[in-house]
């Protein structure tokens, strides 16, 4: 059987969808089928990719207008009577065809209040402490959350909400054992916490199965309401003066 | 080869095949039916109780003629379930699965993932009105003391005529106050009083084990509200129809 692939071809001046025609064979993936039309047809196909496993976290593209990794998307879940539409992610600019250019996030990376481990503190923690951290190390920097996430894609506010990634990384480092510090106020002033309304686009696109906004931003709002939004708390705070 | 622009912009601009459209459509058609329903029933004053039942809709009977009111405000103009209903709408409406599922059905905010919005502009909750949102723990609080009320509600239910008995009514109760638990049970908020707000939880074994459990919970957080939600309906239209003499309560012992 034969699948119609239609392609972006461009840059970040423009480009359109080329169609291509492409042989499909038991256990195929999206990836391979893009490397058979840059083997064959397109040699000049601009595509990243890196392990064809799901672990490197380089092959995100829109298939059929859903972000996803190709690596991952069996050709046998895709309705293939019509053609596959395959697309760079739309919330970061083209380099070229399927590249884009996600040095954002890298940068907003950097922004993030780093691991603070306490002075003096005994270098030892239970199973018990770190099963929160640990589900957020799972993360392969696909920026698929990134991509889906309506405030960074729809409403492009990129100067004032750091994404479901880095909001993700906070809470790592904010509820690990041996951190210091709170990063409530940098999420609520720079992060933009309160930018997200908790759609769960994010959750639903992650190829790593994690639980992004139950397990991370919503417990990240819920401490960012214990210092900024608990009229309660604020009383107490004076009345011990305490922060 | 064919232009494409760069972003899709635009009401339900998408390059999605999929039915994307119906999980929203099914939210208003499902939300809007039980707001309709609760705002009739709020504002009738009738029928909401028939010995030994009591309506959720109405319980903590506040106010009002029919019934055993906990207060007798004779001053109230309206009927007695909107002295309650207030804390069971806040605490739905503020509730991060609720949130979720409003904002995409419609406020559109955005209707499903990777699908284009009607809004230029966008604060999200970091502004009035939606920056209340932050109050959903007081909520849950208060919620609390209502579910408290409907397992008196559901054990008085089990009483007929100083006697023990089970009628049907009694099992709807029953089941309501068990679900509207759950739901209350399961919250974010006390996901993040139980555990979650605490960075070394090895050092808090009770927290810990409290945590985990309503951790457990919270994975259906979203079942139990639409679970708890149908219930309420069930259990009031019920108990209106033994009220009303359509339906005879069927006595089970």
């Amino acid at each position: 059987m034969d699948a119609t692939f239609r392609i972006f071809r461009g840059n970040s001046q423009g480009g359109g969808y080329q169609e291509f025609l492409v042989p499909v064979e038991e256990g195929m993936v999206v990836l391979d089928a893009v490397h058979r039309i840059q083997e064959h047809q397109a040699n000049d196909l601009a595509v990243r990719w890196n392990c064809k496993a799901g672990k490197c976290g380089s092959c995100g593209a829109e298939v059929n207008g859903k972000p996803r990794l190709m690596c991952m998307t069996r050709m046998d879940q895709l309705p293939l009577e019509e053609p596959v539409t395959i697309h760079p992610v739309r919330t970061f600019p083209v380099i070229r065809d399927l590249v884009c250019d996600v040095s954002w996030n890298y940068e907003v990376n950097k922004r993030v209040p780093p691991f603070t481990p306490g002075e003096g503190d005994l270098w030892r923690w239970q199973q018990k402490d770190i099963e929160r951290p640990r589900e957020f190390r799972k993360c392969i920097e696909c920026f698929l959350c990134q991509t889906v996430c309506h405030v960074l894609r729809t409403h492009d506010q990129k100067s004032s909400f750091i994404g479901p990634r880095f909001l993700v990384r906070a809470a790592g480092l904010d509820m690990h054992p041996m951190d210091s510090i709170s990063r409530t106020r940098f999420l609520k002033e720079e992060g933009g916490i309160g930018l997200c309304n908790i759609t769960k686009c994010c959750t639903e696109v992650c190829p790593e199965d994690i639980h992004i906004t139950d397990d991370a931003i919503i417990p990240m709002k819920e401490r960012v309401a214990d210092d900024f939004y608990d009229p309660v708390r604020w009383l107490l705070r004076k009345i011990t003066r305490r922060g | 080869m064919q232009d494409t622009a760069a972003r899709r912009k635009g009401v339900g601009k998408t390059e999605r095949r999929d039915t994307w459209w119906l999980q929203p459509l099914l939210t208003v058609v499902a939300l809007g039916a039980f707001v309709a329903y609760a705002t009739w029933v709020a504002f009738t004053g009738d029928n909401y109780w028939v010995e030994p039942y009591l309506s959720p809709f109405y319980s903590p009977l506040l106010g009002g003629n029919l019934g055993e009111p906990v207060l007798k405000l004779r001053w109230w103009p309206f009927t007695p379930a909107i002295l309650v209903l207030w804390v069971p709408l806040g605490f739905r409406l503020t509730c991060y699965y609720g949130r979720r599922t409003y904002y995409r059905a419609f406020f559109w905010d955005p209707p499903a993932c990777a699908v284009g919005e009607p809004r230029k502009g966008y604060h999200g909750e970091s502004r009035f009105p939606f920056i209340l949102q932050n109050l959903h723990r007081y909520f849950f609080y208060l919620s609390l003391v209502v579910v408290a009320f409907l397992w008196y509600d559901a054990v008085r239910g089990f009483v007929f005529d100083g006697r023990f008995g089970v009628g049907v009514g009694s099992l709807l109760l029953l089941a309501e106050a068990l679900l509207l638990s759950m739901y209350s049970l399961s919250c974010h908020c006390l996901r993040h009083v139980a555990g979650g707000c605490v960075d070394c939880l090895s050092r808090r074994p009770a927290r810990y084990r409290l945590w985990r459990w309503v951790s457990a919970l919270n994975a259906n957080h979203g079942l139990w509200f639409w679970i708890s939600l149908s219930g309420a309906v069930v259990a009031d239209l019920y108990i209106r129809l033994v009220a009303t003499g359509a339906v005879i309560d069927l006595r089970i012992v």
